[in-house]
């Protein structure tokens, strides 16, 4: 679904070299979680997949076809991008009308944006605030909106930057669920996230950036619990994970990342220890 | 001091009305009374209320303008007409906490994300409140980043005995540093006490607030009947706790 071959990508303004031959494969339904320092290039990167920037040098294709060859616009259509700060992204007087505009953008008759609009207010929540200015509403809120008028249009690609920041812990587990069911429906999740608890949770797959490079990738599992790698691009492991590498000694494996599975090896544990007295 | 709850449960709201941002600026019906550091907030103006009460946003991007760091540490105090002498020594001395005095001539807006959260911060220390109130102050920053914000945080509770109001949704990270959670829902307090009572308590555990995991893991150990000693609420003191059983 994603190709990206070697792509080098300057910033004119700054001068700042973001990315330095980054080559990354996504396949159709996947999801994917890309981590890292605070400019690493992650945001970068994903920029570079709806053609909002286009590489220096090398190529990025979306479904075949190179984004230097396709317009934005007709790029947005199969790839939908929620940006990490809402207020970049919403300007309309009200939550419906947001979620509506992109959907008259791409012609679609009223009778389908009435639908689409009412099926995406309801699955996130924001029914009630239908008629309700989105500078009303709260950070978390405003999120949803954001996401909310993406999903409308329903692009075969999500791409979300940083979505759980402002979400409390229900709106996480009910994110969770939500990108679940977008990945069974085969359409392709990329998060840029911060939140290790978040992705120790979903165990996607997971790409970790350092200084405009990819320096690991593979399960959550395998990235969040190799300290060395995980430090090196400024990613603390999720606290199951620190428990258990401290009991690493005494027989614990240290590849340990949530709590079901943490409470089912201790339990185990426990309970042959019960057996032998 | 943890404040968190569902989203959209008056956290934010509270906060405000912590520096006189409400009632003075957003418009709204207030009742009750409001004391902070010994002032009725509505009886003092936020410029007042700003001397006692600093507050520290989500993201640091909002609240950074200068075109140095300097300029940005100094701006506040400025505008309180404080002597130039008093204005050097206070911003030299909130570059030093935070750990940024390096990055005294640099453009705020070329920095890291952390290394703006810690300007954001100094800004505030400058004006020496006795209350800091940090509104998620670390969802912008990389886990080690957001790590060292909360280790700046805790030393300026510590050592300068600055009250710390944190409202954070994360508290897996925070927890370990807080004497005391504070739970709101639907605009009401109703959970008020120390981290490890909160944390186990049933109500916290209904709400959905997102308890740290070291404190779950030990939930779903007694559920299955193995209780054991103690309530963690960090990595650290669950992997001691373990240990001192496993060793047995």
């Amino acid at each position: 679904m994603i190709e990206v071959q070697d792509v080098y990508f300057t910033y004119q303004t700054t001068g700042v070299e973001a990315l330095k031959g980054v080559s990354l494969s996504i396949r159709n339904g996947e999801f994917v979680a890309i981590m890292g320092q605070n400019g690493a290039g992650k945001t970068t990167l994903v920029k570079q997949f709806n053609g909002l920037l286009k590489p220096n040098k090398g190529n990025v294709l979306i479904d075949r076809v190179n984004t230097r060859n396709i317009s934005i616009a007709q790029l947005a259509r199969k790839v939908g991008f929620v940006f990490q700060n809402p207020d970049h992204q919403l300007f309309s007087e009200t939550v419906e009308d947001e979620v509506a505009f992109a959907l008259k953008n791409f012609g679609f008759n009223e009778e389908t944006i009435e639908k689409r609009v009412t099926w995406a207010l309801n699955l996130l929540d924001l029914t009630e605030y239908r008629k309700t200015s989105p500078f009303m509403l709260s950070g978390g809120e405003r999120k949803r909106v954001a996401l909310a008028s993406v999903l409308a249009w329903d692009p075969e690609v999500v791409i979300l930057d940083e979505p759980t920041i402002g979400q409390d812990h229900q709106q996480k587990e009910t994110l969770r669920q939500f990108i679940i069911q977008l990945n069974s429906q085969g359409k392709t999740v990329v998060i840029v996230t911060h939140d290790v608890e978040f992705v120790a949770e979903c165990n996607p797959r997971v790409t970790l950036m350092s200084e405009g490079q990819i320096v690991a990738d593979g399960r959550a599992r395998q990235i969040l619990t190799n300290s060395d790698v995980a430090l090196k691009a400024f990613v603390v492991p999720p606290q199951i994970t620190q428990i258990f590498q401290g009991l690493a000694d005494l027989g614990f494996p240290a590849d340990v990342i949530d709590v079901s599975e943490a409470g089912k090896i201790l339990i185990e544990h426990f309970q042959a220890e019960r057996n032998k007295r | 001091m943890i404040l968190t709850g569902p989203s959209g449960c008056g956290k934010t709201t509270l906060c405000r009305c912590f520096n006189g941002l409400i009632p003075h600026f957003y418009n709204g019906q207030l009742d009750g009374e409001l004391s902070v550091a010994g002032l009725k907030v509505n009886e003092h103006a936020i410029y007042e209320m700003a001397q006692k009460v600093g507050l520290v946003f989500q993201n640091p991007e909002n609240q950074l303008f200068a075109l140095s760091v300097e300029k940005d540490v100094a701006f506040g105090l400025e505008n309180l007409g404080v002597s130039r002498d008093e204005i050097r020594k206070r911003v030299d001395l909130a570059l030093q906490t935070t750990e940024i005095t390096e990055l005294r001539e640099r453009a705020p807006h070329e920095l890291s994300g952390g290394q703006q959260q810690r300007v954001a911060i100094a800004c505030v220390l400058a004006m020496q409140p006795d209350i800091m109130v940090f509104d998620e102050p670390t969802s912008f920053l990389d886990p080690l980043g957001a790590k060292k914000i909360f280790e700046v945080i805790n030393e300026l509770n510590k050592k300068l005995e600055i009250t710390v109001i944190l409202v954070e949704h994360r508290l897996d990270l925070a927890s370990k540093y807080a004497d005391r959670v504070v739970i709101m829902n639907n605009g009401k307090i109703i959970l008020d006490g120390k981290p490890r009572e909160i944390f186990s308590s049933e109500e916290a555990r209904l709400m959905g607030v997102g308890i740290p995991k070291a404190t779950l893991l030990w939930q779903t150990l007694q559920e299955k009947g193995f209780q054991l000693k103690g309530i963690p609420t960090s990595s650290e003191e669950a992997t001691h706790f373990l240990r001192e059983v496993l060793k047995k």
